[in-house]
């Protein structure tokens, strides 16, 4: 293969920059030009999107220029990509070489908030390249002209398509795939991944799958090298906390890192350890460095003037949450530090790739774990990054909710063949698995709701003609359609905007009108009392009250907020992860490597108590202050842990264990209660082997689920991107609040009258896979089986300190609102009494 | 056995309320959130709304067939704690208009079996402005017993005449109390002692927060009493320890 593959234009215009194409540009074209869909797999820097646009540019180059006259083309190549911001991005740097070559190509972006003007004009006068998001995909899709505004498609380009297909996004998108793939037979998809765990599981969501076992998969280029990165975990010489997760002992070690590189680019897993970090670096930022803050929950313009500052260079630093972790390029970064621990492998080299954005030099990178475990998952991240280890999530069956949506959308462009529509959806690998019965019910949930009561056979949203065909009964439903479109269901939020203090106490509504500050969670300010404060934006806020859908805050000159305790963007640690601490726990040769305070902290351990096996479960009991304590330690992440926490409380109790509660983090759990523990798994009263017995993943759970809150907001979620529950009514916004009430009295009628109903499986589904972790759960489960230690100690162990110290921290969990109601109506005596 | 010792009777046996007094009257809030006048034997229900779901499937949104079942079930339950010789339907008990023509067979047979035997009064409400049809009852836009006055919407003011003894439904009331950092949300009477509010009764309804902008028109402000519904009784508390939404 040479560079014959490339037009002379092409050629003078990377000589002209002083580029020669790298192979992996040229082979891609190669593959493309012989009809093959591609994976490509190169790290950051390696001119990855450009190796993406070329085949199309090659190929729209070589088409030549319409006539005056004659028909439009049609859409030649979709770009998609899982950020809005990404695709505005991309399209700016392509607009670059196009000019330059002089390829007379037209590319346009859509998104969300392209005017209505110019997507219709974009409909009737299609572009060449089209850069967009999954989102408005499906909406093209569901117009009755889609046939013929891609019945010339050649190429979808997918961009970061590792972090595409991890969602219910990713899941939008295959239905998408198959129904392009059936309007255009000849089209090709371009996968474009920087890391990946399983590349096969990416090359076949390029292809369609035949209806058979075997599974086909698409080309595949990967460019390996690039230079390894530098990471090092901070040695401090400050104490090593037991737990939480503020790192605030390393602040200064942060600071001078800061100082000894031109632009820092820190980190951390939640919004409030942003918050948090970024307060203490200013509390001693003697220099007054430029340093800024970057979230989700800031205002949006205010994100912009960050961004825009970072790709300047003015800024020294930028504390981040997963807000910046992917694509857009942000400039010269010399370090990237994280703080916390890094959650998986991937995760970690993906965010190193933010520094340095050159594939030949070698990014420069810092851990800071916040406590001892940490360290641990630090060396065993660091470990897997020399190796070049991977470990992205496997990749989703595909959502039943994102099934009914797509199959609306379908009917509003077109007649549906049914048995036609089930063999497309099957081509797609994510819904390879789909049975026909299971089909049939979406179907009849789309039409009718899906109702073993047939009362709505007159309402259905979907007909069958004579002809055998579904149709939509009335246009109304395609505008219904529009409005649902999309699988992001965002949890209720409120905005958060600055006001004067009303210091004096009077119920006066205060001041109007001062700046918004961004945006938080519902639940959180559901939460707070007036006077309460807390970290938002960079400076502590006295939180003031709520009038309607806005949450008043003034400054204060409170030095010790509480500090918002996000739920939000916690990863939960990876199963390779946790593999290797596992090990690393269980090798005290492999323990040289760590700081001396953990090494002395694991030497007690096994001293004092056991060390966990690599395979196994240590189970340690002890009783403190007149209770009674057990600590496990699966190492399954805090998902897992909390349902099995709350498994294992219901299962003591009923063996009359009197447990009182439990608590979870990522490594282990600790469940405590007024019986001796020590005495019943001793003794054999309580055998350990059938207190974690897969079984108890059958109707306790169930039990539990019923009624949960959990389980009523993924409903919501389901319900809404299923279409049951309306978005939003056009010119009548719904607040999320509202949504939320209905959706939870919806979900007890229907539990209470049908409980198989499809939408109620989708759920189940989802929180199996999402909140629950039940898979992993059930990993564990079967791994330990035979392989449980127990220790009776007299006291607590070195390894057991973290997750007591959790306890007053984190949640505990229970069901029981109404004792609490209970409790709080006595005090209204007390109260009266006063 | 005569009227009276009927309702005597009636009064013994009749599942454990909450008293308090509305306008100078003993009336008894039950946790189901119905209202019991045991001197009446009269039974007060707002917002039904039966025949919700059926309202939304109509244009396209397919909620659960089954609200109407699940709240008359819940009706029946209450008809036969209480055996009322009287029951107001306070307004709003069908979605829309044309709900009670759309009430399927079975139900509609159920519901006739509930009326048997007693007084049945449909007050109109703004959802449901006429009287249903091929159903029992007297339909009536409010109505007067002794000094309480029953009508749907409450009259937009405080401390006339025209509102003391004010019997209603329509907003749905809820109110939220915080505990423990744990915040619980549950529908509620609303009341100063002279006008009472229920709670919506049927199954797919929502709620509107006490605290809302709209009861200022109603009640002075702090000055009034809620009952939270719970499982098995209700939890009372005074306006300063509830919180908003």
């Amino acid at each position: 293969m040479d560079a014959l593959l490339l037009p002379n234009r092409f050629q003078s215009w990377f000589a002209s920059r002083g580029w020669a194409p790298r192979p992996h540009q040229l082979q891609l074209i190669d593959h493309l030009s012989q009809g093959h869909s591609t994976l490509l797999i190169a790290p950051t820097g390696a001119g990855k999107t450009l190796a993406g646009f070329l085949p199309s540019l090659v190929e729209l180059d070589q088409r030549g220029k319409r006539k005056p006259g004659q028909a439009g083309n049609g859409i030649h190549t979709l770009y998609v990509s899982p950020l809005k911001a990404l695709a505005v991005d991309i399209a700016r740097n392509l607009e670059a070489p196009v000019a330059e070559m002089g390829l007379g190509i037209r590319l346009e972006t859509r998104t969300g908030d392209t005017p209505t003007h110019k997507r219709q004009r974009q409909k009737l006068n299609p572009p060449d390249i089209l850069l967009t998001t999954p989102e408005q995909i499906a909406l093209l899709l569901s117009d009755p002209g889609s046939a013929r505004l891609f019945s010339s498609l050649k190429t979808v380009i997918l961009d970061e398509l590792h972090a595409l297909v991890t969602s219910k996004r990713g899941d939008l998108l295959a239905l998408g795939l198959a129904r392009l793939r059936r309007l255009a037979p000849e089209l090709r998809t371009i996968g474009l991944s920087a890391t990946v765990g399983e590349p096969d599981d990416l090359r076949a969501y390029l292809v369609d799958q035949p209806g058979d076992n075997t599974r086909a998969l698409s080309h595949v280029v990967e460019v390996t090298g690039g230079a390894q990165p530098e990471i090092s975990i901070l040695d401090s010489e400050e104490r090593l906390p037991w737990s939480g997760h503020s790192s605030r002992y390393a602040i200064g070690d942060i600071y001078r890192m800061i100082k000894a590189h031109n632009v820092s680019l820190l980190f951390v897993n939640t919004r409030s350890q942003a918050e948090m970090v970024f307060q203490e670096l200013w509390r001693i930022n003697e220099d007054t460095l430029p340093i800024a803050l970057h979230h989700g929950s800031l205002d949006v313009g205010q994100r912009r003037k960050v961004e825009a500052a970072m790709a300047t260079g003015t800024l020294r630093a930028v504390v981040a949450t997963s807000s910046l972790d992917m694509g857009i390029d942000w400039g010269d970064i010399d370090l990237v530090v994280n703080i916390g621990a890094p959650k998986g492998a991937s995760r970690l080299a993906q965010r190193i790739g933010r520094a340095n954005h050159r594939m030949d030099e070698p990014s420069k990178a810092v851990l800071i774990p916040s406590n001892r475990f940490e360290v641990l998952e630090c060396q065993a991240a660091l470990a897997a990054s020399k190796r070049g280890e991977q470990d992205t999530p496997p990749l989703r069956t595909g959502a039943l909710d994102v099934l009914a949506q797509h199959i609306l959308g379908l009917a509003c462009a077109d007649a549906l063949d049914l048995s036609a529509t089930y063999d497309e959806i099957c081509s797609s690998e994510t819904y390879r698995a789909l049975d026909w019965e299971t089909f049939e019910r979406v179907v009849d949930f789309v039409a009718t709701g899906g109702y073993a009561l047939k009362s709505y056979d007159q309402y259905a949203k979907l007909r069958k003609g004579k002809d055998g065909l579904w149709r939509i009964a009335h246009p109304k439903i395609a505008q219904q359609y529009r409005l649902n479109v999309g699988t992001i269901v965002e949890a209720p939020k409120i905005k958060i905007r600055l006001v004067r203090s009303k210091a004096d106490g009077r119920r006066t509504p205060v001041g109007r009108g001062g700046r918004v500050l961004g945006e938080m969670e519902e639940y959180f300010i559901d939460q707070m009392v007036p006077g309460d404060t807390f970290l938002f934006g960079g400076e502590v806020v006295r939180f003031e009250g709520v009038r309607e859908n806005e949450a008043f805050v003034s400054r204060t000159n409170s030095d010790n907020p509480m500090i918002p305790s996000y739920m939000g963007g916690k990863f939960p640690l990876s199963t390779y992860l946790a593999k290797s601490v596992r090990a690393m726990l269980a090798t005290p040769s492999s323990w040289k490597e760590l700081p001396v305070q953990v090494r002395d902290w694991l030497e007690i351990q096994r001293e004092k108590s056991v060390l966990p096996a690599p395979d196994g479960l240590l189970v340690e009991t002890f009783p403190r202050s007149n209770k009674h304590y057990m600590v496990c330690y699966p190492f399954e992440g805090r998902l897992a842990h909390q349902t099995l926490g709350m498994l294992l409380t219901k299962r003591l109790e009923r063996l009359g264990a009197r447990p009182m509660g439990f608590v979870a983090n990522d490594y282990a759990l600790s469940v405590w209660g007024l019986g001796d523990l020590s005495l019943l798994f001793s003794s054999g009263r309580i055998p350990l082997n059938e207190l974690f017995e897969e079984d108890i993943l059958g109707d306790d759970l169930d039990a539990w689920l019923a009624d949960s809150s959990l389980m009523k907001r993924t409903f919501r979620n389901c319900a809404v991107i299923a279409g049951l529950i309306e978005r939003r009514h056009p010119g009548k916004e719904k607040t999320g609040r509202q949504v939320t009430v209905s959706s939870d009295l919806i979900y007890d009628v229907l539990r209470a009258h049908e409980p198989d109903h499809i939408l109620l499986k989708a759920t189940w589904n989802d929180a199996a896979e999402g909140l629950l972790d039940i898979s992993r759960l059930g990993e564990l489960l079967a791994r330990i089986q035979g392989r449980i230690t127990h220790t009776a100690l007299s006291r607590v162990s070195p390894l057991a300190v973290p997750i007591l110290l959790e306890i007053g921290k984190e949640p505990v969990y229970g069901e029981a609102m109404d004792s609490l109601l209970e409790g709080a109506a006595e005090d209204l005596v007390l109260e009266a009494m006063e | 056995m005569n009227v009276l010792t009927s309702r005597m009777r009636k009064y013994a046996s009749a599942p454990v309320c909450h008293d308090i007094q509305i306008n100078g009257q003993l009336v008894g809030l039950h946790d189901s959130g119905v209202m019991w006048w045991p001197d009446e034997s009269l039974l007060v229900v707002a917002d039904l709304h039966l025949e919700k779901g059926s309202s939304y499937a109509r244009r396209g949104v397919m909620l659960p067939p089954y609200d109407t079942a699940a709240t008359l079930e819940k009706l029946a339950g209450v008809m036969d704690a209480f055996d009322p010789a009287c029951v107001i339907c306070l307004g709003d008990s069908f979605h829309d208009a044309s709900g009670s023509d759309r009430l399927p067979a079975p139900y509609r047979a159920m519901l006739t079996t509930l009326q048997l035997g007693r007084e049945w009064i449909w007050v109109t409400g703004n959802h449901d402005p006429v009287a249903p049809v091929r159903l029992c009852g007297e339909t009536v836009d409010e109505i007067s017993v002794g000094p309480l006055k029953f009508r749907h919407e409450p009259v937009e003011k405080i401390g006339l005449k025209e509102t003391a003894g004010e019997i209603c439904g329509h907003l749905h009331p809820v109110a939220r109390v915080r505990r423990f950092g744990r915040s619980i949300r549950r529908s509620c009477f609303i009341t100063d002692g002279t006008r009472l509010v229920l709670p919506a009764f049927g199954a797919l309804t929502g709620g509107l927060n006490v605290t809302d902008r709209a009861y200022t028109t109603l009640f002075r402000r702090r000055q009034f009493s809620v009952f939270l519904l719970g499982n098995d009784r209700l939890y009372p508390f005074t306006a300063s320890r509830l919180v908003v939404d």
